[in-house]
């Protein structure tokens, strides 16, 4: 789920690259040695684990932030020293309920300082905390829990509760579940459950009695012992459980802290699905290793205010946050009086011509650097503000593509946005772009300690301290994933860009193909060019094995209908819009801004859309053109629409279909329509041939 | 279920229902020369839910209205808390712990969500004009442990994220809580709820029916509702009240009003007379 997709161009891809091609040692201030210290981890037994750093942190930083709340309106802090106060009165409880090593502890629930706490707690008794995503259906959390034969869980409310009540029967090994919220609770039959501050009291209450216990099982915790257990979503079949040791997590948390600086000083905001490999590195990897304080929202709706209120100077987000937040911001510019619409517009424009320059630290004239401080004070920083990016220090964002435009606004704003590439097999690093170093269209270079090889078919393969150890009681998996030297492979094709040593993502690697003449057919990364254009929802790249690529292209209904509402075009359907002369003609401009921007790459030039038609009925989850994710299922589109590929093949200039359609309740209809095909013009490709 | 003794009981769902708070005796109503209540008696007890329903134009509101004060009755008594209550004025029904909320939302449409449910710990809040004004001492002590309570009540309905947005701005179901946020706040004895579920799509009735059995439980909150969605009723409600044309047609269990026939005549409808 944790995984890149770009455009980019492609040059020869480098088949093995042996070294890593850049490294950070630049450690915060004072942080020397405590870097010894971990690297020597291993002989002295010193910090090896979680709950080892915890115990450094609560010496160290004793009196400084380590958690935020804010509940009741009002941030709630914990120190460090209140942290592992916290996380031992559970740990005794959690011993005093019968909790054995090697145990596994379910963790369901939002972002909250207890769910971390839950986690570092169960592995100072040395069990293994499963963080399971909240949103989850009973089957979902059923098969999760009975995989890795959860007998504990720890969950947030009475929702979480019903639904583990719901699957209990079927958990044949699950004993007790212990809640954080009692309210609604009360009446339960509490013989299983448990709440969280009672369990923390009994704990607290029997420390003389447990105390030598959770001493000898802490001692016990080496870099080798499971750290968390993370289940991948799993696009296709059951989810995996990947699990990570202390030293995959403790590596992985060193190096990029030191990559991008991170030192105690640093806040984050964590609202991301704590099941999720990014969220556990970010809040308990980064946030233990450093020192730094871990702020968790009110509730999920009041995310954003809270992330204006704390300002956090390191901060992660999908590309679909950035994309929603920018939107948000050019409807309300909209509604804004003239003079602030046009001090925007204006000062905006600057910051895209220097903006970017001025953060890269490239060379920029006096003139424009101080028009920039302007723009600072007039517009980017109440911006930046607002949108609670003020402290920005490290922004990264993964995950998918994310369109240029969208990236190149937050960078010229002064916000040191950058791209990683990662997976949970890989504890989140693979490469991520360094400072001063920053594109829209590569994931950067290698990460510290990563190693990468591109196969023979241009598939990613890494090796890395990060690697995961296993997955859980799935042996064929691990080793059709992870080979005996330790190579992972991702299952994305992408190459290094020569020069710069950058990655560059193409697409899946299953998904990549040949062309007729050998070329290579990456038909995502033409896909998503076209998907950055507003009006275009979809689209989908025919041309493995012919000679040149043919493209079916879906109109986003809100944007184009936008645009026909405000140059009075009037129509009746979505059929009769996707077929407007003017609509096509816009198309096709696109089409043909992308061939030009394709056929830039020798490799890829292939790809250029040569004729394009626009689909008359919108792709659908429940026609089983797409998954319920909204991914394009490929082979079926071209099934089913087999005859309008043929069409665009054969040459002519119209085509008359029937296409059978599924309504929401169920029932099956047909619509007919006749499409215009049009040519795009393409860049010849001379080129090509020459680089072949 | 025993109506005519006063004995605390428990319900099957372990609940404690304690004696009777509040008596309704032959209560008639009149505008003119219309009977709007006719010689209706009913009992409320504490930490019960209780409910009246009946059909259109039965008498309902005015009811309810009867109970918060904002009506007189012309004839009949209303006991509270073992007294029987004079006529008296709305605010001083509120001051008795009895907080309601409106069919038709009457919210301070202007003020953020917080001090429109800031006003409704009017009744805690003692320290004078002047200690406000310069806002030491009582005043803002006073401030904090009633802003901590409204916070708890915030936290209790959800409505974190609105906290400081203008009422004016919300949807309509948002509104409806925010007006239980306040009459919540109150801390009432009775909470009085005048068809909360009104307008309401079945996501909203949903959380609003948690809501209310939550409050019931965790503040042994005493309830007494209209409502029209009969479902919901019959979840919700410990005993139901039945009225039709201003008299009192059916009082029981839910059970025993489902198989009421004078209940079932009233609502799918017979000739009258």
């Amino acid at each position: 789920m944790f995984r890149k997709k770009l455009t980019h161009s492609l040059k020869q891809a480098p088949l093995e690259v042996e070294e890593s091609f850049r490294r950070f040692w630049l450690a915060p201030a004072g942080f020397r040695e405590e870097d010894n210290l971990a690297q020597s981890s291993q002989a002295t037994g010193g910090l090896s684990s979680i709950p080892a750093l915890l115990q450094r942190n609560a010496t160290q930083y004793a009196t400084k932030d380590a958690y935020r709340e804010k509940e009741f309106g009002i941030w709630q802090t914990w120190t460090w020293a209140d942290t592992e106060k916290e996380i031992e009165a559970l740990a005794l409880g959690l011993i005093n309920l019968g909790v054995q090593e090697g145990d596994f502890i379910a963790v369901i629930g939002r972002n909250r300082p207890y769910f971390y706490w839950s986690m570092v707690a169960a592995q100072s008794v040395g069990a293994v905390p499963v963080p399971v995503y909240n949103d989850s259906a009973s089957e979902e959390m059923e098969y999760i829990l009975g995989h890795c034969g959860a007998k504990y869980a720890i969950v947030e409310d009475q929702e979480q509760v019903d639904k583990i009540i719901d699957i209990q029967d079927s958990l044949k090994q699950f004993e007790h579940m212990i809640y954080i919220d009692p309210r609604g609770l009360r009446k339960y039959d509490h013989h299983q459950l448990h709440e969280y501050s009672h369990i923390q009291a009994q704990g607290r209450a029997a420390r003389d009695e447990w105390i030598t216990d959770l001493e000898a099982r802490r001692g016990k915790l080496t870099y080798d012992s499971i750290c968390v257990m993370l289940y991948t979503s799993g696009t296709t079949g059951k989810p995996k459980g990947v699990v990570l040791s202390n030293r995959n997590v403790i590596e992985s948390a060193k190096n990029s802290s030191e990559f991008d600086n991170l030192g105690a000083g640093e806040e984050i905001l964590a609202y991301l699905p704590m099941a999720w490999v990014g969220d556990f590195i970010f809040s308990i990897g980064q946030a233990y290793w450093t020192g730094f304080c871990v702020n968790c929202p009110e509730s999920a709706e009041t995310m954003m205010t809270d992330l204006r209120e704390i300002g956090p100077t390191y901060y992660f987000a999908p590309p679909r946050v950035f994309e929603t937040q920018l939107t948000n911001v050019m409807i309300r510019m909209e509604d804004a009086g003239k003079l602030k619409r046009r001090m925007f517009l204006h000062f905006m424009e600057h910051a895209k011509k220097v903006g970017g320059d001025i953060l890269d630290g490239k060379p920029v004239s006096f003139m424009d650097r101080l028009k920039y401080k302007i723009g600072d004070f007039l517009v980017y920083g109440p911006l930046k503000d607002t949108l609670g990016f003020g402290r920005v220090r490290v922004g990264y964002t993964a995950g998918e593509a994310i369109g240029p435009e969208i990236f190149e606004f937050y960078r010229s704003l002064g916000i040191n946005l950058k791209q990683l590439y990662g997976q949970t097999e890989a504890t989140v690093f693979i490469t991520a772009q360094p400072d001063g170093e920053v594109r829209a269209d590569t994931v950067g270079v290698p990460s510290p300690d990563v190693e990468i090889k591109i196969g023979d078919n241009g598939e990613i393969y890494y090796r890395s301290p990060g690697v995961f150890v296993e997955y859980f009681n799935n042996p064929e998996s691990t080793a059709s994933t992870k080979d005996a030297e330790g190579w992972v492979a991702t299952g994305d094709a992408g190459f290094f860009e020569e020069g710069s040593g950058h990655l560059r993502i193409i697409d899946r690697a299953k998904d990549v193909g040949k062309m007729a003449d050998g070329s290579m057919f990456a038909p995502k990364y033409v896909e998503n060019k076209l998907k950055f254009y507003p009006d275009i929802l979809e689209a989908v790249l025919f041309g493995n094995g012919k000679d040149n690529c043919v493209a079916f292209i879906n109109i986003d209904l809100t944007a184009v209908g936008n645009w026909a509402e405000r140059n009075n075009i009037p129509y009746a359907s979505y059929q009769e819009l996707a077929g407007h002369p003017q609509v096509l003609q816009s198309i096709q401009g696109h089409v043909e801004k992308v061939n030009e921007s394709v056929a830039v790459d020798p490799m890829l030039a292939g790809c250029q859309i040569h004729r394009f038609l626009v689909l008359h009925k919108e792709l659908d989850a429940d026609d089983g053109e797409m998954t319920r994710t909204r991914k394009v299922r490929r082979a079926i589109v071209a099934d089913k629409f087999k005859d309008l590929v043929d069409a665009l093949y054969g040459g002519a200039s119209a085509v008359s279909t029937e296409t059978e359609v599924t309504y929401e309740d169920g029932r099956k209809g047909s619509i007919s329509a006749t499409l215009t095909l049009c040519d795009a013009r393409v860049v010849p490709v001379a080129s090509k041939v020459a680089a072949e | 279920m025993n109506d005519m003794s006063n004995d605390s009981y428990v319900t099957d769902d372990g609940r404690t229902i304690g004696p009777t708070v509040m008596e309704m005796k032959n209560i008639t109503l009149r505008f003119g020369g219309v009977k709007a209540i006719t010689d209706i008696s009913f009992d409320i007890r504490e930490g019960e839910i209780r409910a009246i329903i009946g059909p259109n134009g039965a008498g309902k509101s005015s009811m309810l209205n009867v109970i918060s004060g904002f009506y007189v009755p012309q004839e009949g008594e209303v006991w509270y808390k073992g007294a029987k209550r004079p006529p008296m004025r709305p605010y001083q029904v509120a001051q008795q712990g009895i907080a309601r909320t409106f069919q038709n939302i009457a919210l301070f449409e202007g003020m953020s969500v917080l001090d429109n449910v800031m006003t409704g710990r009017l009744r805690q809040m003692n320290s004078g004009l002047f200690a406000q004004a310069i806002w030491k001492g009582k005043a803002e002590k006073e401030e904090v442990e009633n802003r901590a309570f409204v916070e708890k009540i915030i936290d209790f309905l959800e409505i974190q994220s609105i906290r400081k947005t203008p009422v004016g701005r919300l949807p309509y179901g948002l509104k409806k809580r925010v007006e239980l946020a306040r009459a919540l706040a109150a801390e009432p004895s009775i909470l009085l709820l005048d068809e909360p579920m009104a307008g309401m799509n079945v996501e909203e009735k949903e959380d609003m029916s948690r809501f209310i059995l939550d409050m019931n439980d965790e503040f042994g909150t005493t309830i007494a509702l209209i409502e029209h969605d009969m479902g919901v009723v019959m979840d919700l409600s410990d005993r139901v009240v039945v009225m039709d044309y201003g008299k009192k047609i059916g009082d029981g269990t839910p059970d025993d009003v489902r198989n009421n026939q004078a209940v079932i005549d009233a609502y799918l409808g017979v000739a009258h007379d």
